[in-house]
């Protein structure tokens, strides 16, 4: 496997640099803002996945989302929009079936998750030559972020915060007790359909920084430190952002200086971090 | 001369392509307060789901003289998780959502409101305390305040007093009749002993529903009901009251 593609840093760029300078170089500005959008993005969304108990779905989405790169590899459009469709795709039927009760949830979860894998893989060995940057989908490169993955991941930061600023109470409410909040009038079919799409643009957006194996932690593990220390929806959230951004760009610097892929350390990061976090729960607060 | 409020007629429910009520009739009038007893998969929830709206029947109609924001819930504790990271004052403001909405009434209104509902539970050192973190007595108290504080035509509780004390339980009861006074109750209860004192009128489910004008009810008439289910009585120690029997 080939080390810079799947996000070593020193590799690319061998001389040796202070910390500052490394803020400089417009590579790692990009990292940083990818890390800070992504941290937005997935800090409110996770909040919402774990608060659901929706991780496995959201695992599922992420898998089967690796059909479109193959798809998008086979038929030589952008991997990443085959996968953004392919996600969306995943996680209607998944709401969906699950409504409508006609497999157990679980397994239309697996199913799509294989189902997605099985279709990447295809593709992409029918696809003539090699497909270069397919390890950077499955471990993710922040480093390698382009100005339009920037963009495209600015516009969802903004979209999401923008639907959870202004429904904030429906979207709680109808989470907590769909049927309750259906009385009171709240469209939760609406709310379901559109959060379940908001999840896989998430992922799917995140997949280019966090990689598809490594996605699933961003937007778990700064919720559940958070979760230690405060059982409030919107503090889960504000939490989870703060934390999921200081634990990406620490990640960030460490792989940097121990010259291992940026992927794999800023979610090392992130569990040491919970440890650390927990640590202090059980010395400090005595439980 | 009494209103009604809710029209059942001829109502058949299924739950997974399994019939569950059949041919259910029941007028439901203003100031009743009716118990809705019967074995469990009897159909209690299914009942009450249907005259919510949250469950479409197969056949018949169920008709309201009120709107659905003007009906109070208390679901069956099973319904919700528990550990949901949401506190004691944002489910009790639920209650006082309107669909979309914004800002459904006044920031003043709506505090005045939530204050009044953690007053009348017993609950006001407790509103910013999370869910997770509540006795299975507070966690229901909490579930009552959403359900009344919308100040409800009708209200609607399936099993209010699961997993609650027996101090909670004299209390919850003591305060449904006050608000009886003004609101209509249907209360769903496994329990006929306990809710007979403060019910009117019972109504038995098991697959179908026969409507029993009086607040008692004997184990011959719930045989002849075709509604199998323990009568338990109460008194100082909780005991079961056994049908004589020759001993050999």
């Amino acid at each position: 496997m080939d080390r810079c593609r799947t996000g070593s840093l020193k590799n690319t760029f061998t001389n040796s640099m202070d910390l500052l300078h490394l803020f400089t170089y417009g590579f790692f500005q990009h990292a940083v803002l990818a890390a800070l959008l992504m941290s937005i993005t997935c800090g409110i969304i996770g909040t919402y996945i774990v608060s659901r108990r929706m991780v496995f779905i959201s695992g599922g989405i992420t898998h089967a989302s690796f059909g479109g790169v193959g798809i998008g590899y086979y038929l030589g459009f952008s991997p990443l929009a085959g996968a953004a469709v392919v996600a969306v795709l995943a996680a209607l039927t998944t709401e969906n079936l699950t409504r409508r009760k006609v497999l157990r949830n679980d397994s239309i979860i697996a199913i799509l998750w294989s189902l997605g894998m099985a279709i990447g893989i295809i593709f992409v060995y029918l696809t003539p030559g090699y497909a270069p940057n397919l390890m950077s989908y499955l471990f993710g490169s922040i480093i390698t972020v382009t100005s339009t993955d920037l963009w495209l991941m600015l516009a969802l930061a903004l979209t999401v915060t923008a639907v959870f600023t202004l429904l904030y109470r429906p979207i709680l409410y109808a989470s907590f007790d769909e049927q309750f909040a259906r009385i009171r009038g709240i469209p939760v079919m609406f709310i379901n359909y559109l959060l379940i799409i908001l999840v896989a643009l998430t992922i799917v957006l995140s997949i280019r920084t966090a990689g598809i194996i490594l996605v699933l932690s961003v937007l778990t593990i700064p919720q559940n430190i958070t979760n230690l220390f405060t059982n409030r929806f919107s503090h889960i959230m504000i939490g989870s952002v703060v934390l999921g951004f200081f634990g990406s760009l620490l990640g960030l610097v460490l792989s940097y200086y121990l010259d291992i892929p940026s992927g794999a350390t800023i979610i090392f990061t992130l569990v040491l971090l919970y440890l650390v976090a927990r640590f202090i729960k059980v010395v400090i607060f005595g439980r | 001369m009494s209103i009604p409020v809710v029209e059942i007629k001829n109502l058949d429910v299924a739950y997974q392509k399994q019939l569950v009520l059949s041919n259910v009739s029941l007028t439901v009038f203003e100031h009743d307060f009716i118990g809705i007893i019967g074995p469990n998969g009897g159909g209690k929830t299914s009942l009450v789901k249907a005259i919510l709206g949250l469950l479409k029947p197969v056949r018949g109609s169920i008709k309201h003289s009120l709107n659905r924001s003007e009906i109070g819930y208390l679901p069956q504790g099973n319904q919700v998780d528990e550990n949901f990271p949401i506190t004691v004052k944002e489910v009790i403001s639920s209650g006082l959502e309107h669909g979309l909405k914004i800002r459904p009434g006044t920031a003043r209104s709506r505090q005045h409101k939530v204050e009044k509902a953690l007053e009348t539970v017993g609950l006001k050192a407790l509103h910013s305390r999370p869910i997770g973190e509540l006795s299975g007595g507070e966690f229901q108290r909490t579930m009552l305040a959403r359900a009344i504080i919308s100040s409800p035509r009708l209200l609607v509780l399936d099993e209010p007093d699961t997993h609650v004390d027996n101090q909670f339980e004299t209390e919850l009861y003591a305060l449904l009749k006050e608000l009886n006074r003004t609101i209509t109750i249907l209360l769903v209860s496994h329990d006929i002993g306990i809710i007979s004192p403060y019910i009117k009128t019972i109504a038995c489910v098991n697959r179908d529903l026969h409507y029993h004008t009086s607040n008692e009810i004997s184990e011959e008439q719930l045989k002849v009901y075709n509604c199998p289910i323990e009568i338990i009585a109460h008194g100082p120690v909780p005991h079961r009251v056994i049908k004589e029997h020759i001993h050999k």
